[in-house]
């Protein structure tokens, strides 16, 4: 497992909670506000950082991060300018997890084997590759645990008692579990089935389980986070860029203030200070 | 251990779903559970004489198989050289060859226990037989169909809407094929335990491309028992247009252990190939991941999907079933291309000539023919799979023809 990773959880457990994870496109909505928003959230105490690989054709996720992939690409970002946003992360910032989520696609043209090598170098921890179940293992998970590299497996509520050795066995850095069947986004989970979840998943693995999709408010995270080791929120914090644009659909100060102070409530939320 | 499969090109996919490197399982996990459902439930059907049985009786009674192979003897005579036959897939009930594959899959979804059926369209022609299927079979409908294709095919809306279906329009991405195919697999995703995803073409993830294209070789198995029957011979030429490709595949299946007959798909080509403004997947496009399975893609350098673009809906699609990727790594089959304005003539002349109004999409494949059957011989002979009917294009088509001086 990846330093960064293995720390970041035993800090938090340390302070008797589970991690905060947030995701963030790539270059949403311009590659200069995404390294300032990627700042902010390190500022505002979140524990792991996801950086989305902006993609055109985002199957598993709802509206809110596919316009912001959409915006992302508009923007003129690209695999490579991902790549160069999380260097200049890691130089900021030596100790935060970085974790690259996205699809295989762009990672296929650009060569598996001079991407891993350039994330590693670029001081990325890990990997979640959506569309990559265990079947296709071959295919980038192998290479990247070679590499050094996390690959972090998505588990969800489909992931049942005879899957998930298959989808566990090769899985490192810690257990995604999508609270929800269904989409990025979209709804939420409930707390009980989410101590079941986890109850079920961390039975069956050695690795931490946090849990995503679907939590939008500090409340939520919060729970999220105690029933399991960790909460992850996306959706609701890429809305805000969403909503705070230039009239030139650049980023402005307060797109990265905005989300200082709601990540800010989501990391107390965390810590079991929210309401 | 010699492996058998080097002396066929009939015995793809290997037990990973991939034809060559093409093909796999490129899916979210929340569907895989499901995906190896759908395979192990396939399996058992496809070796129950049970489920033969009941297909071939829809088939027959309801669909109206075997639909005829035809000598056109008056496009034979224009273009001077090989005999034309025209595998007249449009005669299906719902007027194209995607019943075929639906009926199929609904049969399968019906084995599953499962009542709700999801799907995508383009030009309409899979959604109209997926909702004529749960019409028969009292099953819940929902139609993903891209908004600018609800436009330009609504006649098609219209039918999926009188049949019981839902019918959503897609909005995201630039509202085609591609984006409806992306909005299916989500609101599969989310609800995945429920709803069977009945896909219309030999695309997807494993088992898809491999079900889809049992379903539809049902085509190329008639082609083959009817010319035997007409001519006491194999043709030397067989031809279909290709989206993602289905009724090529089901047309060619049959046929590609048969080294003596050409094969040829043609892809749609837009307003040309170097404008960029095309659906040619193998002509202009490159490897990648898309929609669960690897194959040939438009794409840019960075690995983002450039949108398709065609005269017909149902070619506009920036990707092509895996198994035709693997046939063109192969060279097995040629694969060509047809612009707009090249399929609007045919589509004319098909008119004129037969009193057959063809699909816009097979248009594509006759535009081809013309280049080609002139320099054969008279006594040899070219299938082209006429899979569906040109009624639904009328509203694109007339204006068209209007503004050009020709009608």
């Amino acid at each position: 497992m990846s330093t960064r990773i293995k720390t970041a959880f035993a800090n938090a457990n340390a302070e008797g909670r589970g991690i905060l994870g947030v995701f963030v496109t790539a270059g949403d909505p311009d590659a200069e506000t995404s390294a300032a928003i990627l700042d902010a959230l390190v500022t505002s105490n979140v524990d792991i950082v996801e950086l989305g690989m902006p993609f055109s054709d985002p199957m598993a996720d709802g509206p809110a991060i596919q316009a912001a992939s959409l915006r992302a690409l508009k923007g003129g970002m690209t695999l490579a300018g991902t790549l160069e946003i999380a260097r200049g992360f890691r130089q900021r910032h030596p100790d935060t997890p970085l974790v690259l989520m996205g699809y295989y696609n762009p990672i296929y043209i650009y060569g598996v084997d001079r991407f891993l090598a350039e994330a590693s170098d670029a001081g990325v921890d890990g990997l979640i590759v959506v569309d990559l179940p265990p079947e296709e293992d071959d295919e980038l998970c192998e290479p990247a645990t070679a590499a050094g590299l996390d690959f972090i497996r998505l588990v969800t509520p489909t992931s049942d008692a005879g899957r998930l050795p298959t989808v566990l066995g090769s899985a490192s850095g810690f257990v995604y579990y999508v609270a929800i069947t269904g989409i990025t986004g979209t709804r939420s989970a409930a707390g009980d089935s989410i101590s079941a979840a986890y109850a079920r998943v961390s039975a069956a693995t050695d690795l931490p389980v946090v849990t995503g999709f679907g939590i939008r408010t500090p409340e939520q995270a919060g729970e999220a986070a105690s029933r399991s080791d960790g909460a992850i929120v996306g959706s609701a914090v890429v809305e805000i860029i969403a909503d705070n644009l230039g009239p030139d659909g650049k980023g402005m100060p307060e797109t990265v203030s905005k989300i200082a102070a709601f990540v800010g409530d989501l990391a107390e939320g965390v810590a079991g200070k929210a309401g | 251990m010699i492996d058998v499969n080097l002396n066929s090109f009939r015995n793809q996919p290997d037990e990973r779903g991939r034809f060559g490197m093409h093909g796999g399982r490129f899916v979210a996990e929340t569907l895989m559970p499901l995906i190896l459902q759908v395979e192990s439930a396939y399996k058992a059907a496809s070796t129950d004489d049970e489920f033969a049985k009941e297909l071939a009786y829809y088939q027959t009674h309801y669909v109206g198989r075997p639909s005829p192979l035809y000598f056109a003897e008056r496009l034979t005579a224009h273009y001077g050289g090989a005999k034309l036959y025209l595998k007249r897939d449009e005669l299906n009930h719902t007027g194209a060859h995607k019943i075929n594959n639906v009926l199929g899959q609904a049969l399968l979804a019906k084995r599953m226990g499962k009542t709700r059926i999801i799907a995508e369209t383009g030009a309409g022609q899979h959604g109209v037989a997926t909702a004529t299927a749960c019409a028969l079979f009292d099953m819940e409908c929902e139609v993903f169909m891209g908004e600018e294709d609800v436009r330009r095919q609504k006649p098609n809306v219209d039918r999926m809407r009188l049949l019981g279906a839902k019918v959503h329009p897609v909005t995201s991405g630039t509202g085609t094929l591609k984006d409806a195919m992306n909005e299916a697999l989500r609101y599969w995703v989310a609800n995945a335990e429920t709803h069977f995803y009945i896909i219309g073409t030999v695309a997807g993830p494993h088992p898809y491309p491999q079900m889809v294209r049992d379903f539809q070789s049902v085509i190329g198995k008639e082609a083959r028992r009817q010319i035997l029957d007409a001519e006491g011979r194999l043709p030397d030429t067989i031809v279909a247009c290709i989206g993602g490709g289905s009724n090529a595949m089901g047309l060619f299946h049959p046929f590609l252990d048969d080294e003596d007959v050409t094969i040829y798909g043609v892809e749609a080509a837009g307003k040309g190939i170097p404008s960029g403004l095309h659906a040619a997947s193998l002509t202009g496009g490159t490897p990648g991941v898309l929609h669960g399975n690897r194959t040939y893609l438009l794409q840019d350098e960075d690995g983002q999907i450039i949108d398709a673009h065609s005269i017909s809906a149902g070619l506009d699609y920036p990707g092509i079933g895996p198994e035709h990727s693997w046939l063109h790594d192969m060279k097995r089959v040629n694969y060509v291309s047809a612009t707009d304005e090249e399929a609007l003539d045919a589509f004319q002349l098909c008119s004129r000539l037969e009193g057959i109004i063809p699909a816009l999409e097979p248009s594509h494949a006759l535009s081809f023919v013309g280049t080609v059957i002139g320099e054969m011989d008279k006594d040899q002979i070219l299938i082209l799979n006429m899979c569906g009917r040109g009624d639904k294009d009328l509203g694109a088509v007339l204006p068209m023809l209007e503004e050009r001086g020709k009608l």
